[in-house]
């Protein structure tokens, strides 16, 4: 669908800041509060905004840091359907955070999420291994989280300017 | 016998005013907790893109002098740049020169073409540095002043009524700094015909081309029969978020280039050389960066001012640059009391107007470059300090 360029504006600074006072927001636009208002629920009403999200740096709350696998799969693709038929049985678990279909060594790419390790081998050859059309898997887990839908964890943004400049 | 002591300083810089921003800044630098809306630069950080070709530069050894001109490579982007973006013609060759800043230009540009006792039109509300370098280049700088119920718009009747005979140069800036104002493409003639008329120089600082919010930019060297009177001072400070890197260019005329190129192969040798590479990686891939940031001040400028005149002072809709002018003269203080007394009762930093020009007093420049959850404070700020006067 095509959208104006200030309904694109608004979607880029909510896209950064879901919170953001709807004064200020309006501000930043030039448009009424009402208007704002309006352009959003458009926004929402057309699953362009699917959600409002929090970016929650997990490994800072004491027994909620938990572990993301980055899991390759192999599939056999089925006639007529392709592989939308076996990513929507994956998508489906509560497990799996994202579902990617892939160009190169392999098909799928799926992203867990689990409370331990143990919890995510178990999800991998127990339930994603153990599909019809799934050929092989290959598990990788994340160590450390650096960047993440383009936000740097632990980045330390002071301002270095000094105070007054010409 | 007892002698006066001499003094060792040149009666010219002993007399030269020190930079009105000084002040403020040793009290705001002596404060905690101070939202700074005091700074004429961005607040993002130079693309890593950038920073990374001059690291490249370095390990590759690069490093050292360039032609005084600069790298002809950078030349050539330079000249690339300004017909792409501005549609105006430099030989890189013989017409564009690689500075230390967009200052270091300025003073070239002065040094290069006033004799003793010349007058240089400067345009005020003006940037600090150009009275001070006038006077340092024997110049005899003479103020217009601009009108705030004019959206600060220089008017070409205002700049013919103080020419005389030793008038030799008008200085522009367009986005200006402090006040934000663009001159547009009827302003620009009107001014053209007057230099034309009286056969003026144009030293035209246009460093802040690249942020401009409503309008394409039109660049005064791109107007009718003024590019063989005109100096274009450009840089990297503003658009490409590089203020520390200290890199600007100009672009002039061969003859006037070429009396620059002499003056800054003595003083200066060349601009310095990894910095001059990541200047090649900003022109040739920067573009991107450089429109996100822009989007970005443009959002902070809306809110910004909208602000302003909603907590009672009224500013002006400025079309470039990052810098609000609000006036402050409803609050019956001088700009020095009203940036005294909100640093230290509310520890916002602006700048008092008057640092740039008697016709700055009764304004301040703010700063909007700087994060929204900044500005939304700063304006928090400046709202209860008003209900409090
Ligand atoms: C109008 C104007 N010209 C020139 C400069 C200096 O720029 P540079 O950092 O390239 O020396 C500034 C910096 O504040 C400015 O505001």
């Amino acid at each position: 669908m095509k959208l104006t360029e200030k309904e694109i504006e608004i979607i880029e600074i909510l896209e950064k800041d879901a919170r953001i006072p709807i004064e200020t927001l309006a501000k930043m636009v030039s448009l009424s509060v009402k208007e704002t208002e309006a352009i959003m629920k458009k926004l929402e009403e057309m699953k362009v905004i699917v959600q409002y999200a929090a970016l929650v740096d997990w490994r800072k709350v004491d027994g909620h840091e938990g572990v993301t696998a980055m899991i390759d799969v192999k599939v056999t693709p089925k006639r007529g359907v392709g592989f939308d038929e076996v990513a929507e049985r994956i998508y489906r678990f509560p497990e799996v955070k994202s579902v990617y279909l892939m160009s190169g060594a392999y098909d799928l790419s799926v992203v867990i999420e689990g409370r331990s390790m143990s919890e995510v081998a178990q999800f991998v050859s127990e339930k994603l291994s153990t599909l019809d059309s799934v050929i092989s898997t290959t598990t990788h887990f994340i160590l450390k989280k650096y960047k993440h839908d383009g936000t740097v964890f632990d980045q330390g943004d002071q301002d270095r300017r000094i105070v007054m400049a010409p | 016998m007892q002698r006066t002591k001499k003094s060792y300083l040149s009666e010219t810089v002993a007399r030269l005013k020190p930079s009105g921003i000084r002040r403020f800044f040793d009290l705001a630098s002596s404060m905690e907790g101070v939202i700074s809306l005091g700074v004429g630069e961005p607040d993002f950080v130079t693309s890593w893109n950038i920073r990374e070709a001059c690291i490249l530069s370095l390990e590759q050894g690069y490093t050292s002098y360039t032609a005084n001109a600069g790298l002809l490579e950078l030349r050539q982007e330079i000249a690339a740049y300004l017909a792409r973006k501005f549609h105006i013609e430099y030989d890189p060759e013989t017409e564009i020169l690689v500075t230390v800043g967009a200052s270091q230009a300025i003073d070239l540009a002065l040094r290069a073409t006033v004799n003793p006792g010349d007058e240089v039109i400067v345009v005020e509300p003006s940037f600090v540095a150009y009275e001070s370098l006038v006077t340092l280049a024997g110049g005899v700088p003479v103020p217009v002043e601009t009108n705030g119920d004019d959206h600060f718009k220089l008017r070409a009747d205002q700049i013919e009524r103080v020419i005389t005979d030793r008038t030799k140069a008008l200085i522009i800036c367009s986005p200006n700094n402090p006040t934000g104002t663009v001159l547009h493409k009827e302003e620009l003639e009107a001014i053209a015909q007057i230099a034309k008329k009286h056969d003026l120089l144009i030293i035209s600082d246009e460093i802040y081309a690249e942020l401009t919010y409503d309008d394409s930019y039109i660049s005064f060297a791109a107007v009718d029969g003024m590019r063989e009177r005109t100096i274009l001072i450009s840089g990297f400070s503003k658009g490409f978020a590089m203020t520390g890197w200290r890199l600007g260019f100009t672009a002039a005329p061969a003859e006037i280039l070429q009396a620059m190129l002499k003056i800054h192969q003595y003083a200066m040798m060349c601009a310095p050389t990894m910095v001059q590479y990541g200047a090649i990686e900003a022109l040739r891939n920067g573009e991107q960066d450089v429109e996100y940031m822009r989007k970005s001040y443009r959002r902070r400028r809306n809110y910004f001012v909208q602000s302003l005149n909603e907590i009672g002072l009224s500013c002006h809709m400025p079309g470039g640059a990052f810098y609000a002018f609000p006036s402050i003269q409803s609050t019956g203080l001088t700009s020095e009391q009203f940036a005294e007394k909100l640093l230290l009762e509310e520890k916002v930093a602006v700048v008092p107007g008057n640092v740039f020009g008697a016709s700055g007093e009764g304004y301040i420049r703010c700063s909007y470059a700087s994060s929204m959850e900044q500005l939304q404070e700063a304006i928090k700020r400046m709202k209860r300090f008003l209900d409090r006067l």
